[in-house]
């Protein structure tokens, strides 16, 4: 018993309502008719009672009749026979009379004649004159089955399966007829009571003032003090709130932004729209390698060209491409085109924002290390492995006792700080990179090595014209997109600035 | 990237030693080019483009032979003395159009099916990469049974040139090569609007070919039954033709090809030539800097031998390398560091992370937006990441408003053609595609617009923005001015407000915001045509707010 009493305190007021009914009822809608609640408020009680296995509910799905719209004519005025048998019970009528006095649809008439007749209840004479006989006259003062039937239906729910034999026949009939009846589907819910449900029924529930909502009044006057609180279910399954969410790749953002302060790199920013000499000029990139071409870069309608930075940068560099300049190099030796470099673009790496970076640095500032995390563009048709906007992650040392194997350390910390403990480099090139490391690192699920982006040293042609001294700059800057693709499990890059809100709700957090 | 496909026979025997698979996988990553896969017979590579010394089998063989140890060291390549006719004169005319070339004559060659498609696939992969599409470097191969010599570089007009192409069986002149031939159409661009196109002509006045476009269908087919090639390069920098041909003379060389010298004149500027010229260059090496670059202390002898593991030789008395003469990819010293770093193997060295102490710093700007995003997640409002290249449509016509907007010279698909110069469209759109999901879908979108402003570098002045939008069933001005004022409280900034107008917005239900008469934001409810438009059937209330703008009065 002292089950029961433990369940008593954690019902509900709805669940107070519903229990007495179940002594006399157990199907949903007899309970539902004699609580005087929604049906929502019925059925939740019922499951809570069902989650407190007090009780199971089974669906029951049954054919239950309703009246056509014919069947409700017929309960009103008659059935068409018995209208018809009216008409002509003082006097016969010749059925073309009848006819044009559209006593009865032609159709129903012809049923009418066709059903009176099989009942022996007309006579039809020469010159179709149709008559009443004796029985007819019986019938008419005495109800038939089929209107029996209707009587039942409009009274009550008629479950097909519980017609007695009379009913079957009027039944048989009656769907035969036009309209007059609709068997329906009808769901409907068994309770069965488990043992604990057949003693809690029979018990006693007690007063039903134990606290529901504790409200700022009871507060107040204290009243909570002489009550009870009711017991909640505290595995119930509660409705889903949505909460306010960065989006998933921001997020991700951020926390690598927060990897390279936890380094001590320090952030750059700086625009999208680029000239063509902060892009590729500055970064040593001949102005006949092939992505500068039209398929590799966007490049701007209108503004087409900007202004070159002033000689300080400008001849140093444009000395670089052609000769070498005072790096040591030996150049690409070809000429130089200013109008070349003023063409705007939008930026295809972030590895500007490195150069522009090199060339506002004063020599005290070293050792400097440098990050970015922003959009790029190429100009690249949409598909599962290509975006023409991606973020990349750049970042820059410049130290002049740096070398190859801090370049290697500071990747392979960061990315292990992503989520990759297995890095591994392979040799790359890039035109203003030497060392140029390509970083595959292990993907733990699907097992091989995955191809993340780029570093490098940046060669001498590169930092010499705009710091001024050559001193080695480590520098990369892998795509950022792919990095944390794994972690939320997306294989298609689309998916990731697809914006489909339900994606942007469910998916997880950026935990790395 | 050039990609070329290796016969792992070919390569297998040139190279002189047959590794396992997977070791021989890691060996093509590890010197230096990617490979993409091996696939029975077939390796598949991409090389890039500073080596294209490594788009042969033979370059490739001899590369991986050295790496692997096999065969060290500079390789020496005998070349032969020109013998009588071994001659190519250049004439003035084409000193205009294509005024240099470099040639050579190769004997002795065996030629099979598959030594014909290893020399094609040479030729095309250095046309590409080296040759920019053959503009900057053409090249053209003779039997030299089928010419005669000595050979003539000059340009005539084009209606003077008259010859059957390759792949023709008529005879056409210059300008219907370019209108009429496949191979002339795809690179009619190199000699449009010149006068006069360059040709070789034979001793007997044949025409050879017309370079950079295509060779004459009577001498310029190399078969089984040929056994000496003529080869020339033309091109505009000689120092790259002379690369090139030393890339395939030696690759050539390697297929048991003996090498001859041609002399080259050039009549206008009186000077005698003979190439090819496979002599090593030297370069100065500082052994300090190489060890400090990488980290090491590797002594010189080491560093000899990792060299020579690249395909150098390395003189120790006047601490010279030696460089092959096909190697293009050496511009200083620094090059020869990453070459010595790939001999030793870049996962031989061991990462270190140096102890230099520097202090890390957010950008501010960037530290505000952060913030601002937080504040809205805290409102309840869900962020999204869009695009920054949009089209007209989207931008413009279904927002019912023709706002500026910079567009981008050479966009592949309309849809993606023109840079937003306001977020709210994104915002929409995003909304639009999202009909079915859950309501209601309060959202927001932080990003860059771009905007024309003369003074800038480029032209293009950048503002960071933030678009706020509630769409649900009660959406309206009171939700998205309290979502804004919440917003603004919490940065305890005061504004002005006034009614104002904007197609995209319903009249009377949208304000201008400004502090100190500087606009930052609109914020109104949107009118029932754009959303008609986007096909959208839920009420919109939303604000877009400059931050850039107000985070400069903020700083002041």
């Amino acid at each position: 018993m002292s089950e029961v009493k433990d369940i008593i305190k954690t019902l509900h007021p709805l669940e107070r309502k519903v229990v007495p009914l179940l002594k006399q009822s157990s199907v949903f809608s007899e309970i539902l008719k004699k609580s005087g609640l929604k049906d929502v408020e019925v059925m939740r009680a019922l499951q809570w009672l069902q989650g407190k296995e007090v009780l199971k509910i089974k669906e029951d799905v049954k054919e239950v009749l309703t009246l056509g719209d014919n069947g409700k004519q017929a309960l009103e005025k008659g059935l068409p026979e018995k209208v018809f048998l009216d008409t002509i019970k003082n006097k016969a009528v010749s059925l073309d009379k009848l006819r044009n006095e559209n006593v009865l649809e032609m159709q129903e008439l012809n049923a009418c004649i066709g059903i009176l007749k099989g009942k022996v209840a007309i006579n039809i004479g020469a010159g179709r004159i149709i008559s009443i006989t004796d029985h007819g006259k019986q019938l008419l003062e005495s109800s038939s089955l089929e209107e029996k039937l209707l009587k039942k239906i409009s009274k009550e729910e008629v479950d097909i399966s519980g017609l007695s034999d009379e009913e079957k026949f009027a039944f048989q009939n009656l769907k035969k007829r036009k309209d007059m009846i609709k068997p329906v589907l009808k769901k409907d819910w068994f309770i069965i009571l488990s043992d604990t449900g057949k003693k809690l029924v029979t018990s006693n529930l007690g007063s039903e003032k134990t606290i529901e909502q504790l409200t700022p009044g009871m507060l107040k006057n204290s009243s909570w003090k002489k009550k009870e609180f009711r017991s909640y279910d505290v595995k119930i399954n509660v409705p889903k709130i949505n909460r306010g969410k960065r989006h998933f790749v921001n997020q991700a953002i951020e926390s690598a932004k927060r990897i390279w302060l936890d380094m001590g790199f320090k952030e750059m920013t700086g625009p999208m729209v680029q000239t063509s000499f902060w892009n590729f000029d500055a970064l040593f990139t001949a102005q006949d390698h092939p992505v500068r071409d039209l398929q590799d870069t966007f490049y701007i309608k209108d503004p087409e060209k900007g202004k070159l930075p002033d000689d300080k940068f400008l001849k140093p560099v444009k000395q670089t491409h052609e000769n070498g300049w005072t790096t040591g190099s030996t150049g690409w030796n070809y000429k130089w085109n200013e109008e070349n470099a003023k063409e705007n673009v939008l930026r295809t790496h972030t590895t500007c924002l490195s150069a522009q970076t090199l060339a506002n640095l004063k020599k005290e500032d070293l050792p400097a290390k440098f990050f970015a995390l922003g959009r790029c563009f190429r100009n690249e048709t949409l598909d599962w492995s290509h975006l023409f906007e991606f973020n990349q992650t750049e970042g820059i040392v410049v130290d002049e006792n740096a070398n190859f194997r801090h370049l290697l350390g500071y990747l392979k910390q960061f990315f292990k700080k992503m989520g990759y403990e297995q890095a591994r480099f392979r040799p790359a090139y890039f035109p203003y990179t030497e060392f140029s490391v390509e970083i595959d690192v292990f993907h733990p699920v699907r097992k091989e090595w995955l191809e993340l982006g780029g570093a490098g040293i940046f060669r001498p042609e590169v930092v010499k014209p705009l710091l001024g001294i050559d001193v080695p700059v480590l520098a990369w800057g892998p795509g950022f997109d792919r990095i944390i693709m794994e972690f939320f499990k997306i294989n298609d890059i689309r998916e990731l600035y697809k914006n489909d809100l339900k994606q942007v709700r469910e998916i997880k957090e950026w935990m790395r | 990237m050039p990609t070329v496909t290796l016969n792992k026979e070919v390569l297998e025997k040139l190279v002189g030693k047959k590794l396992p698979l997977e070791e021989l996988k890691d060996r093509i990553s590890m010197l230096g080019t990617d490979l993409e896969k091996i696939e029975g017979n077939e390796i598949i590579v991409e090389v890039f483009p500073n080596r294209p010394d490594m788009l042969s089998e033979q370059g490739f063989a001899r590369a991986l032979s050295s790496f692997i140890g096999v065969k060290t060291g500079l390789r020496k390549y005998k070349v032969n003395k020109a013998e009588k006719d071994y001659k190519v004169i250049i004439e003035a005319p084409v000193k205009k159009v294509r005024p240099f070339t470099a040639c050579a004559i190769v004997k002795n060659l065996k030629f099979d099916d598959e030594k014909i498609r290893e020399i094609i696939q040479i030729q095309e992969k250095l046309h590409v990469s080296m040759g920019r599409n053959r503009k900057k470097l053409a090249i053209g191969i003779y039997p030299l049974e089928d010419i005669t010599l000595p050979i003539t570089y000059t340009a005539k007009k084009p209606k003077d040139i008259k010859f059957i192409p390759l792949e023709s069986d008529k005879e056409m002149d210059g300008l219907q090569i370019l209108q009429k031939h496949p191979t002339g159409r795809e690179y009619a661009h190199l000699l449009e609007g010149k006068e006069v196109y360059p040709i070789f002509i034979d001793a007997k006045n044949n025409i050879l070919s017309m370079p950079p476009i295509i060779n004459s269908h009577k001498t310029g087919k190399i078969s089984e039954k040929t056994k000496d090639v003529f080869i020339e390069f033309s091109g505009f920098d000689y120092d790259v033709l002379s690369k090139g041909l030393n890339i395939l003379v030696t690759a050539l060389a390697d297929m048991g090809g003996e090498i001859y010298e041609m002399q080259i004149e050039d009549e206008k500027e009186k000077k005698k030539t003979t190439s090819p010229d496979l002599s090593p260059i030297e370069w100065k090496l500082d052994i300090k800097y190489v060890n400090k670059m990488l980290g090491l202390d590797l002594s010189e002898s080491e560093i000899k031998k990792l060299l020579e593991k690249m395909g150098y030789d390395y003189d120790s008395k006047n601490k010279k390398v030696l460089v092959p003469a096909y190697r293009t990819d050496i511009l200083h010293q620094i090059d020869f560091a990453e070459d010595i770093a790939i001999a030793y193997g870049y996962e031989n060295f061991e990462p270190e992370i140096p102890n230099v102490s520097t202090i890390g710093e957010t950008d501010k700007f960037e530290e505000f937006k952060s913030r601002v995003a937080n504040i809205l997640v805290g409102l309840g409002l869900i962020e999204t990441n869009t695009y920054h290249i949009t089209n007209k449509e989207d931008h413009n016509k279904k927002m019912c408003y023709e706002a500026e907007a910079i567009e981008l010279k050479n966009a592949l698909t309309k849809d993606y053609s023109l840079l937003r110069s306001w977020i709210l469209p994104g915002s929409i759109k995003v909304l639009s595609e999202n009909t079915n999901k859950e309501y209601p879908q309060n959202i927001f979108d932080m990003g860059t617009i771009f905007r024309i402003k003369k003074e800038e570098e480029t032209g293009v002045k950048e503002f960071c923005r933030v678009a706020v939008t509630l769409c649900n069933k009660d959406a309206n001005y009171t939700c998205i001015k309290q979502v804004f004022d919440a917003l603004m409280d919490a940065l305890d900034i005061k504004y002005d407000i006034k009614v104002a107008e904007h197609s995209s917005f319903i009249k009377g239900r949208l304000g201008r915001v400004s502090i100190k008469n500087i606009g930052l934001a609109y914020i109104g409810e949107i009118n029932p045509q754009v959303l008609e438009n986007f096909g959208i059937e839920m009420p919109i209330a939303a604000f877009e707010l400059n931050l850039t703008e107000l985070y400069n009065i903020m700083k002041i």
